[in-house]
């Protein structure tokens, strides 16, 4: 090194070979170029679909109008402030959909953290794991499905003419018929239904492959010292899922101001009647876009969602980073 | 507890009768909707329109599917397309992950915090539907075109970052530094060395792609607007809508017509259905072993 160092000194620049001279330029293209070069499709897909979007959010701050391209469009748009935003917030759904999106969501996150991992740790324990696997088989299989079936499903039991619990169960018994789909009164419980309907069998899948990587010499040596069954679910098991219910959890609370669009929109058959109980941000968004034409307002709801979602998603990740930092997403 | 059972530590046969009861239950309640709809798709229509959806229909019969194989051009149109864009997409989107995730497992690769942070980020925030549209109709104009079915779920933060943990569990640094000193470029070392030995990583990310894909119906709601190309899952969305759906573009239609004045139409619907879940569930033993294997990676914190 030194003697090079005192040969580029002394000697005119025109002698060093141009590849010595950018040494550092170079190895640094040799050890990192080709990775870099790996990793430019998923760049050009990550900006197109992700970051050229989030550029876009001052659409709602834009009377917003197509004029040549997209850039041009944003920028030379009209500046209109937060005149959308009064504007929605101005409406009545604004307070029922983020009504709606966020109690949906907490029941969805409480349901989803102690009905999986019950079911989890009870299928472990059954005696037989052919009857085991065949429970979580059975399970599993409804996440499979689109929710384009599960609304088929749904419309062939609630369906007011035909519906199976209206023929099949309320006619035979003699009781009223149900107009399932203009009664909002029921639509809560119906949407739980069919979220844990089509989620639960994946988390107790999760849940299951975290208590299967429990070492089990564990539960032997709890068991040589008399704890009984009780006593080693609520001393080993669930101090070993508690990490993983915790990032599950904590990716949920970030998502609390996404509605499951498909649930939503697919379920209820888009029906106006119930748009109390089944309106969430996301459906909202989709309606005011496409069928009434807003991009304005539907800009807005949207800006409102992404901008307090992230700070939902960094609040619950800096609370967990307090209790212990090693749970903490980032 | 008895003694016996206390020593092989399992539980009373008492408590595993009542667990196996409530497993029955909740197994039922996840098939149940699932078989009446396939039950209805080979009930006929009279049954159907007299008794409503049942369990147990006065009459079975299979003109429903045969009504499908007649207007089935409109159908199979939509089949067809689901094929190809789950196939192309699934290959393209194996690529684009793993040649993403794989520099991100390089201790050398300078920027593979950044990178990776560039990819996390898209997780946890987002511009929102107006502007992603606008993208997709104006800036790159792919709206009606098949491409839009493909080309927003080409890249998932998610699954690149269950790859990566893969590819960084399974492949040794070693390995590679010996297929460097044997002259091997980044890029024949990735396909030669890296890609063969992730096959099992490989499959359970396909797999996930290839559902994602099959089961899409968000992106034609949003971008498909053209009936030539709709595929299985919005045609289905469709016909919920209306059963004429699957006739009026149909070029059989005067044929289906003269199938009979009573169009089976609702269980012709269900007999969609069941042919879009057809697929599924026949692949789903082999489906389960990977997606279970798949969360186990997923499960640990990349």
């Amino acid at each position: 090194m030194g003697c090079e160092k005192i040969m580029t000194e002394l000697i005119p620049q025109a002698y060093v070979p141009a590849r010595k001279r950018r040494n550092k330029y170079g190895n640094f293209i040799r050890t990192n170029g080709p990775l870099l070069t790996m990793l430019i499709p998923g760049l050009i897909i990550l900006l197109i679909n992700n970051y050229i979007p989030m550029f876009g959010i001052i659409i709602a701050f834009k009377q917003y109008r197509f004029v040549g391209n997209f850039f041009e469009s944003v920028i030379k748009s009209k500046f209109i402030g937060f005149n959308n935003f009064s504007f929605f917030f101005n409406t009545p759904y604004a307070y029922i959909m983020t009504r709606n999106t966020i109690l949906y969501n907490l029941v969805f996150i409480t349901l989803d953290i102690i009905v999986p991992v019950m079911l989890a740790i009870a299928l472990n324990e059954i005696r037989g794991k052919t009857l085991s696997k065949v429970y979580q088989s059975l399970m599993f299989l409804p996440y499979f499905l689109s929710w384009i079936i599960v609304s088929y499903l749904a419309y062939s039991l609630l369906s007011v003419d035909k519906g199976f619990f209206n023929i099949g169960i309320l006619r035979s018994l003699g009781i009223d018929l149900v107009e399932w789909y203009s009664e909002p009164a029921y639509w809560p419980f119906i949407l739980v239904f069919f979220h844990m309907w089509k989620y639960t069998g994946y988390n107790v899948v999760v849940y299951l492959a975290a208590i299967s990587g429990i070492d089990s010499e564990y539960y032997e040596a709890a068991s040589i010292d008399g704890a009984t069954k009780w006593q080693q679910i609520k001393h080993i098991t669930l101090p070993m899922l508690k990490s993983l219910m915790i990032i599950l959890t904590l990716l949920a609370v970030g998502r609390i101001f996404n509605a499951d669009f498909g649930l939503f929109y697919n379920v209820p058959r888009n029906s106006g009647s119930l748009m109390n109980a089944t309106m969430v941000i996301d459906t909202y968004v989709y309606t005011a876009l496409m069928n009434t034409n807003n991009i304005g307002m539907a800009a807005a709801a949207g800006a409102y969602q992404a901008v307090i979602g992230c700070i939902t998603v960094f609040t619950a990740n800096l609370i967990v980073r307090r209790i212990d930092k090693d749970m903490a997403l980032f | 507890m008895n003694r016996e059972s206390n020593r092989i530590n399992t539980i009373k046969w008492g408590s595993n009768a009542i667990l196996n009861f409530m497993f029955l239950c909740g197994a039922a309640i996840c098939i149940l909707p699932l078989t009446l709809i396939i039950i209805l798709s080979f009930t006929s229509e009279d049954s159907l329109l007299k008794n409503g959806y049942s369990f147990f229909p006065s009459e079975w019969s299979l003109e429903a599917y045969r009504y499908v194989a007649a207007v089935g051009d409109v159908i199979f149109r939509a089949y067809g397309t689901s094929i190809f864009v789950s196939l192309l997409g699934t290959f393209l989107s194996l690529i684009v992950i793993c040649l993403y995730a794989y520099p991100l497992t390089r201790s050398s690769f300078r920027f593979r915090n950044q990178f990776s942070f560039i990819a996390f980020f898209t997780m946890i925030f987002g511009g929102g539907l107006v502007p992603w549209y606008v993208v997709y109709t104006q800036l790159v104009p792919l709206k009606n075109t098949i491409w839009v079915m493909i080309v927003p779920y080409l890249m998932n933060a998610w699954f690149m970052m269950i790859m990566r943990t893969f590819i960084k569990t399974t492949i040794n640094e070693s390995i590679l530094e010996s297929a460097r000193i044997d002259g091997a470029g980044e890029y024949r070392t990735f396909f030669v060395i890296v890609l063969p030995l992730c096959r099992a990583g490989l499959a359970t990310i396909a797999l996930f792609c290839l559902l994602n894909y099959w089961n899409d119906w968000y992106l034609p709601l949003v971008f498909i607007t053209d009936a030539k190309l709709f595929n299985i899952q919005y045609l289905m969305y469709q016909t919920l809508t209306s059963i004429q759906y699957l006739m009026s573009g149909s070029a059989n239609f005067v044929q289906a017509r003269d199938i009979g004045a009573g169009l089976p139409s609702e269980s012709a619907r269900m007999a969609v259905a069941v042919l879009s879940i057809g697929p599924i569930v026949l692949a789903f033993p082999f489906f389960q072993r990977f997606f279970v294997k798949g969360l186990t990676i997923g499960a640990v914190k990349g």
